[in-house]
């Protein structure tokens, strides 16, 4: 949760508490669940829905890694890491699991055993290397679902590779789980999950109203339950109580930065361990993060969910994430952004540890600047690993670009 | 009336008192050291005394650098980009692209004229290519840092060092030395090892930019043997003003004054 002491920002959502909540019940059930659920663990980006299906619990480490990170463990969890021969180059989402798993410690109580591992290479490779170690550390079978890079939309082709993939871990997960899976549940689920992404995509447009109602830093916090329990009952009514929250705000003039003087955007991942710091630096130079490419991106694809076509749609929502498309795609998304948020500056987070969303932000930046007048500030830092921030570094970058923004 | 601008940079801590016709009346640096508030008092004392003022004359203050938050007495606190941009163009109103190399951080900053800020880039967290590695490196070779303009006079351009890593670099000047290579050519490398690092960021910041009108501050601008280099990097003359080390001081106090 955003602190604010310096009256910098509007009071954080109501919302905030809740989410802390549901995901609190969600990693509480998961102490004890071994035995009683057959457990899956999937990474953020992978497919779900029949796992949903079939009743397994659910749980993703990259969350997990994220809450490390927020809870400023990072970099502790990441040099436990390196000193098991864990290289200090790659993801510090991966150092972080790992650390945790080789340290016994975590912030959730416990970590339930895997029955079943699916990993997806739709956000980047590390993953797949990064879930087969933990597969073989806890003697869990791994699937892996390839999606093909896109460099535009999906073709028919690359759609029926991932869909046949998905109905070869149907026969796998019903196995494991021991039930056979109801394509009316599988329905549901998707009928669900699709009502999660609309309604999250609607919370985040909501930022194009000036003052913004919530700002990236908000969105970061509240898009928990969008990563680690789309899909369920209670994120469909957790999601639309945010959205009249926010409607609420809107009606009153209410803006998460009370001094609004420049809309950003927010490429990449955040940083986690200094999440409320950089809201309220940003706040004190009267700037609001308007919208993130990042929170946006578990939204999006939720258009293409297809009751009539199920493993299909789904097979599309999972090819069509911004970081299985092309660097050209993020950059037109971006331009997109900047028209329909009304933004002055772009905020590229390079981020040491995702090498694929960091890839092309000089030209990105460039492009910004000479089609469209806007001007971006390219930040080095990493998501999970502190030591990699310096912060007088990034305040005079920070000053400068809103300096820049005049 | 007078305006003061203070620069409180990782090595060096400059004020620069100016009058209402931007010419600078007063001017000192001192090493910022360990302690930025004495540097700070002294080099405010030393200005001071060398104009024959005090306090009560000057009528705003503005002031940059990383130690900018913690100047007491300031009116404002501006970024070092924005008051290095503004104080160059003072002196060379046509600039469009600013090289500022200072103690821990290269910048190459594109501006407009009069000084407004378009773009800029910075080094990354690595004391390469600033003047915290040519410290470095007077060190190992156990000469003064203002000698490497000189140094390299008449060197071949036989050897090169990293430009990536500040540590690996003083290791290969210790292997260079136990080699027998000739100072001149050490040098050389040495500067440039920065100048083709420094190179690297003007051209990202530069891309589809033609007419390049280019100066240079910082320390570093003193080091002719970098800016030759550059300038042959670049195929441009760089313009350099007269204490380039003073320029964000300057600056300040021009912002200082409006």
């Amino acid at each position: 949760m955003i602190k604010n002491e310096d009256g910098l920002l509007s009071p954080p959502l109501l919302a905030t508490a809740r989410m802390g909540e549901l995901l609190a019940q969600q990693y509480l059930e998961g102490n004890t669940v071994n035995g009683v659920k057959k457990v899956a663990w999937f990474s953020s980006g992978a497919p779900i829905e029949i796992l949903q299906a079939l009743d397994f619990f659910l749980y993703t480490p990259d969350n997990h890694a994220a809450l490390c990170g927020a809870r400023k463990m990072g970099a502790e969890f990441s040099e436990i890491a390196e000193d098991h021969g864990y290289s200090r180059d790659i993801c510090s989402y991966a150092r972080t699991d790992f650390g945790s798993y080789f340290a016994g410690r975590t912030p959730v109580g416990k970590i339930p055993r895997p029955d079943l591992i699916v990993v997806s290479n739709n956000i980047c490779q590390t993953i797949l290397h990064w879930y087969q170690a933990m597969g073989a550390y806890l003697n869990a079978p791994v699937f892996v679902v390839d999606t093909p890079f896109l460099y535009e939309d999906a073709k028919e082709h690359q759609i029926e590779f991932v869909k046949m993939q998905l109905e070869e871990l149907i026969p796998i997960a019903e196995k494991i789980s021991g039930k056979k899976l109801s394509y009316q549940r599988l329905k549901e689920v998707i009928r669900l999950g699709k009502e999660c992404g609309d309604l999250w995509m609607e919370i985040l447009h909501r930022a194009s109203t000036k003052p913004a109602p919530i700002s990236g830093f908000d969105a970061f916090v509240l898009m928990g339950p969008i990563v680690a329990l789309r899909g369920e009952p209670s994120t469909v009514s957790f999601f639309n109580d945010v959205l009249k929250e926010v409607d609420q705000r809107i009606a009153n003039g209410i803006g998460a930065v009370k001094n609004e003087k420049h809309r950003i955007l927010w490429d990449n991942l955040p940083i986690w361990y200094r999440l409320s710091w950089m809201s309220k630096k940003l706040a004190s130079l009267g700037i609001v993060v308007a919208i993130s490419n990042y929170t946006y991106m578990w939204g999006e694809p939720a258009q293409y969910y297809d009751l009539d076509r199920p493993i299909e749609g789904i097979a599309k929502v999972y090819l069509h994430t911004i970081l299985n498309r092309s660097t050209g795609y993020k950059l037109d998304l971006m331009k997109r952004m900047v028209a329909k948020f009304s933004l002055d500056g772009v905020l590229l987070h390079s981020d040491r540890s995702c090498k694929p969303y960091s890839l092309g932000q000089f030209d990105q930046a460039t492009a910004l600047l000479d089609e469209l007048k806007i001007p971006s500030l390219i930040l080095e830092a990493d998501h999970n690993d502190s030591r990699i921030f310096s912060e007088e570094q990034v305040s005079s970058r920070l000053q400068a670009f809103a300096e820049m923004m005049g | 009336m007078l305006y003061q601008g203070i620069d409180i940079g990782s090595s060096s801590c400059c004020v620069v008192i100016i009058n209402g016709k931007k010419e600078i009346v007063s001017s000192s640096v001192v090493p910022t050291g360990a302690r930025n508030f004495e540097a700070l008092k002294r080099a405010t004392r030393e200005v001071f005394e060398n104009a024959g003022i005090s306090e009560k004359d000057i009528g705003h203050t503005v002031s940059t650098g990383y130690g900018r938050e913690r100047v007491e007495n300031r009116d404002k606190d501006i970024s070092e980009i924005a008051c290095h941009a503004k104080g160059i163009s003072n002196y060379f109103p046509d600039t469009n692209l600013l090289i500022d190399i200072g103690g821990q951080d290269s910048k190459a900053i594109r501006i407009q004229p009069g000084g407004k800020v378009v773009d800029f880039s910075m080094n990354d967290k690595c004391a390469a290519g600033t003047g915290r590695f040519l410290e470095a490196m007077a060190r190992v070779l156990e000469v003064d840092i203002d000698q490497f303009e000189t140094l390299d006079a008449g060197a071949e351009g036989s050897q090169s060092i990293s430009n990536m890593c500040t540590v690996f670099a003083e290791s290969e000047i210790v292997s260079l030395v136990a080699q027998g290579i000739e100072i001149k050519e050490i040098t050389n490398a040495i500067n440039r090892s920065i100048a083709t690092r420094t190179f690297s960021m003007t051209k990202r910041m530069t891309i589809g930019v033609h007419n390049l009108s280019v100066a240079m501050s910082g320390g570093v601008a003193r080091n002719g043997g970098v800016v030759r280099m550059l300038e042959r990097l670049l195929k441009k003359k760089i313009a350099i003003p007269p204490e380039p080390d003073r320029i964000g001081a300057f600056g300040a106090a021009l912002f200082a004054m409006e």
